[in-house]
C-alpha cells in the first residue's frame, strides 16, 4: 500500500517528543502528562514544554489544567475539519498566579464540553495530524503528548506521523491493567519507539486517618513488568486524595503543592525521563 | 449475502431476551468490572447470562472469569461461546479467545476493528439468554459505531453508562450520554463507580476520587442513578485471580450495592 501512508517528519521546533501512554485506560496517563510536564518545567526552568492531548475520544487536558478559550487562528490557508468550532493554530496559554504552563493543545478546545466525538479512523488521523502539524508550537525542547488508551489509530497516526524520542508507559500495579501496559510497550517495539520505562501509578494508598497502607490495585507489578520489558522503573506514584483534588480544580499538584511527596514524585519521574532520553539519543 | 448475513443475524440473537451496552465515554473506570459484576450478580439471581466483550485493544472478561485461553469452535449457527459453567448459565464471547498470542497487542484501524466486530456481533450462536451484556472500549469510535449497527437489527434496551466520581471522568461520560441520545440510544441508567474507599484498619471513608460526580451527572443529565460501587481492594483481587466475588463476599456491602444495581436493572427491562 504505498499510497496514504504519511511520511514521518519532525515537528518544525521541537526537539524531541515525548509520548505518555499505556494499553489501559483510567490508569493516570494524562495526569501523568500533565505533572510530566510541570515537572520537566520545573526541574528546569531554561527549558520550553509542550503538551498535546491526542485523546481525541476523552480530553482531558483542559480540565486537568483548567484551561478554557478557542485557541486563534493566524493567517494561514487551514481547511476546516466538520464539527470543530475553529482551526487549530495556536496553542493556548493563560496567565495566572500559578506558573506559566506549558503551552497546549488539545481536541477539548475545539468541540463542547458535551459533544461526543463520533469519529471514525480516518478522521481522527486528519486531526491529529493537524494537532501535530498546524499548530504553532514555536520553539520546544520537550512536546509531551498524551496519548488515549489503546492501541489504535491515534497511536499508528502519531508513530507514523513524526518520530518520537520515547515512550513512557504508565500502569497500575494489578494484572490486568499489566497486561494491556505490556501490549502497549510491545505496540512501540513493533514500531520501534524506544520504551523509556514504565511509572507505576496508585501504587499504594496511605489512609489520612490511621496511616495504614493499602494497596488497593495490588503492588509491585509494575516494577515486576518492568523487568520482564528490559525497561527501567521511571517512577512510583502513591493514590493520594491531593492528587485527584488538584486535578479536579485543575491546578495539578507539581505546582499547587510543590513540596508534598507526590510533587516530589512527579518531579523524579521528570528526571528520569531526561536521563533516559540522554542515554537513548547521546 | 448481506440479506441472508441480515436474517441470520437476528436468527442468532432471536432468543436473547435483551441486550444491554455497558458505556464509558472515560478508560478505566470500571466497564468490565461492572459488566463481570452485573452478569455474576444477575446469575446469582437465576439468569441465564452472556457477556459480549468487544474490547479489541484490552479484552480483560476472560481473565476476570478464569477461562483462561479456550479454543472456540464453530457449529452450524455460528461460534460457540464459551461457558463458564457447565450448566451453561453464564456464556462468554471475547476477542481474547481470538488471538494466537493473547500477549500480543492489537494494533488496528478502525475499518479492521469494524469488520471484526461486525463477524462477533452476527455469528456468535448465543442461543437462549435473558440478557447480554456488551463490554465496550472507552470512547465514542468505529467500534461502538461497529456495535450500533450491527445491534441494530436486534433491539438494543439500552446502555448503562459507568462513571467514577472525579470531574475528568464525568466530563468524558457526559459526552458519552450525548453520544446516546444522537444514536438513539435507551439510557438505563449511570452507575458511580470507585465511590469511596473505606481503610480496612480504621474504617474512615475516604473519597480518593471524590464521590457524588455520578449522581449529580445523572441529574444534570435526566438520567436515572442506578447506584454506587464503592473502591474494594476485595473485588479488584478477585478479578485478578479470577475468582467470583459474589460467591466469596456475599455479604460485603459491595455486593449489595451490584446485587440492588443488578434488580434494578432487571426491573427496568422487564417494564420497557
Amino acid at each position: 500500500m504505498a499510497r496514504g501512508l504519511p511520511k514521518q517528519k519532525p515537528i518544525a521546533g521541537v526537539k524531541q517528543v515525548v509520548v505518555v501512554a499505556s494499553g489501559k485506560g483510567g490508569v493516570g496517563k494524562s495526569t501523568t502528562a500533565v505533572n510530566l510536564a510541570l515537572g520537566l518545567m520545573a526541574n528546569d526552568p531554561s527549558k520550553s514544554v509542550g503538551l498535546l492531548d491526542a485523546d481525541v475520544y476523552g480530553p482531558s487536558i483542559p480540565k486537568l489544567m483548567n484551561l478554557k478559550g478557542n485557541p486563534e487562528l493566524k493567517e494561514k490557508n487551514l481547511s476546516t475539519l466538520p464539527g470543530l468550532t475553529s482551526d487549530c493554530c495556536e496553542p493556548l496559554t493563560f496567565s495566572s498566579s500559578l506558573p506559566p504552563p506549558p503551552l497546549s493543545m488539545s481536541m477539548g478546545f475545539l468541540v463542547e464540553d458535551v459533544a461526543p466525538i463520533v469519529w471514525r479512523g480516518l478522521m481522527v488521523m486528519s486531526a491529529i495530524e493537524k494537532m501535530l502539524r498546524q499548530v504553532d508550537w514555536g520553539s520546544l525542547d520537550y512536546l509531551v503528548v498524551d496519548m488515549p488508551p489503546g492501541t489504535g489509530d491515534v497511536q499508528l497516526s502519531i508513530t507514523q506521523n513524526v518520530p518520537i524520542a520515547g515512550a513512557v508507559i504508565v500502569s497500575t500495579p494489578q494484572d490486568i491493567a499489566l497486561l494491556d501496559a505490556r501490549r502497549g510497550a510491545e505496540m512501540f517495539k513493533k514500531v520501534h519507539v524506544p520504551v523509556l520505562g514504565l511509572v507505576q501509578n496508585m501504587s499504594v494508598f496511605r489512609c489520612p486517618n490511621c496511616d495504614h497502607q493499602t494497596h488497593i490495585f495490588g503492588s509491585e507489578g509494575a516494577r515486576q513488568l518492568a523487568d520482564t520489558l528490559g525497561v527501567g522503573l521511571l517512577g512510583d506514584v502513591p493514590l493520594h486524595l491531593n492528587i485527584r483534588e488538584t486535578s479536579d480544580r485543575g491546578q495539578p499538584v507539581v505546582v499547587s503543592s510543590p513540596h508534598s511527596p507526590e510533587a516530589e514524585a512527579y518531579r523524579k519521574v521528570a528526571s528520569a525521563v531526561v536521563q533516559r532520553l540522554q542515554e537513548v539519543h547521546p | 449475502m448481506a440479506k441472508r448475513d441480515a436474517a441470520n443475524n437476528g436468527q442468532r440473537l432471536a432468543q436473547v431476551r435483551h441486550v444491554v451496552l455497558i458505556l464509558s465515554g472515560k478508560g478505566g473506570v470500571g466497564k468490565s468490572t461492572i459488566t463481570t459484576e452485573l452478569a455474576l450478580a444477575l446469575r446469582h439471581a437465576g439468569k441465564k447470562v452472556g457477556i459480549l466483550d468487544v474490547d479489541l485493544c484490552g479484552p480483560s472478561i476472560p481473565r476476570m472469569l478464569n477461562v483462561g485461553r479456550p479454543d472456540v469452535h464453530q457449529c452450524d449457527s455460528g461460534w460457540v461461546p464459551v461457558y463458564t459453567d457447565a450448566q451453561k448459565s453464564l456464556a462468554l464471547m471475547s476477542i481474547g479467545f481470538l488471538l494466537e498470542d493473547p500477549d500480543e497487542a492489537v494494533v488496528w484501524r478502525g475499518p479492521k476493528k469494524t469488520a471484526l466486530i461486525g463477524q462477533f456481533v452476527s455469528d456468535v450462536a448465543w442461543g437462549e439468554l435473558d440478557v447480554l451484556l456488551v463490554d465496550t472500549p472507552p470512547g465514542t469510535s468505529d467500534e461502538h459505531l461497529a456495535v450500533l449497527e450491527n445491534l441494530k437489527k436486534h433491539r438494543v434496551d439500552g446502555a448503562i453508562l459507568v462513571t467514577t466520581p472525579q470531574a475528568v471522568s464525568t466530563g468524558d461520560v457526559r459526552r458519552e450520554i450525548t453520544f446516546c441520545k444522537k444514536t438513539g440510544v435507551r439510557i438505563l441508567g449511570i452507575i458511580e463507580n470507585m465511590s469511596g474507599f473505606v481503610c480496612p484498619h480504621c474504617s474512615e471513608c475516604s473519597n480518593i476520587f471524590s464521590k457524588g460526580g455520578g449522581e449529580e451527572l445523572a441529574k444534570l443529565t435526566g438520567s436515572v442513578f442506578l447506584g454506587s460501587v464503592p473502591l474494594d481492594p476485595q473485588l479488584s483481587s478477585s478479578l485478578e485471580e479470577g475468582k467470583d466475588f459474589t460467591q466469596l463476599f456475599p455479604d460485603s456491602a459491595t455486593f449489595s450495592a451490584i446485587s440492588s444495581i443488578s434488580q434494578t436493572l432487571l426491573r427496568s427491562l422487564q417494564t420497557a
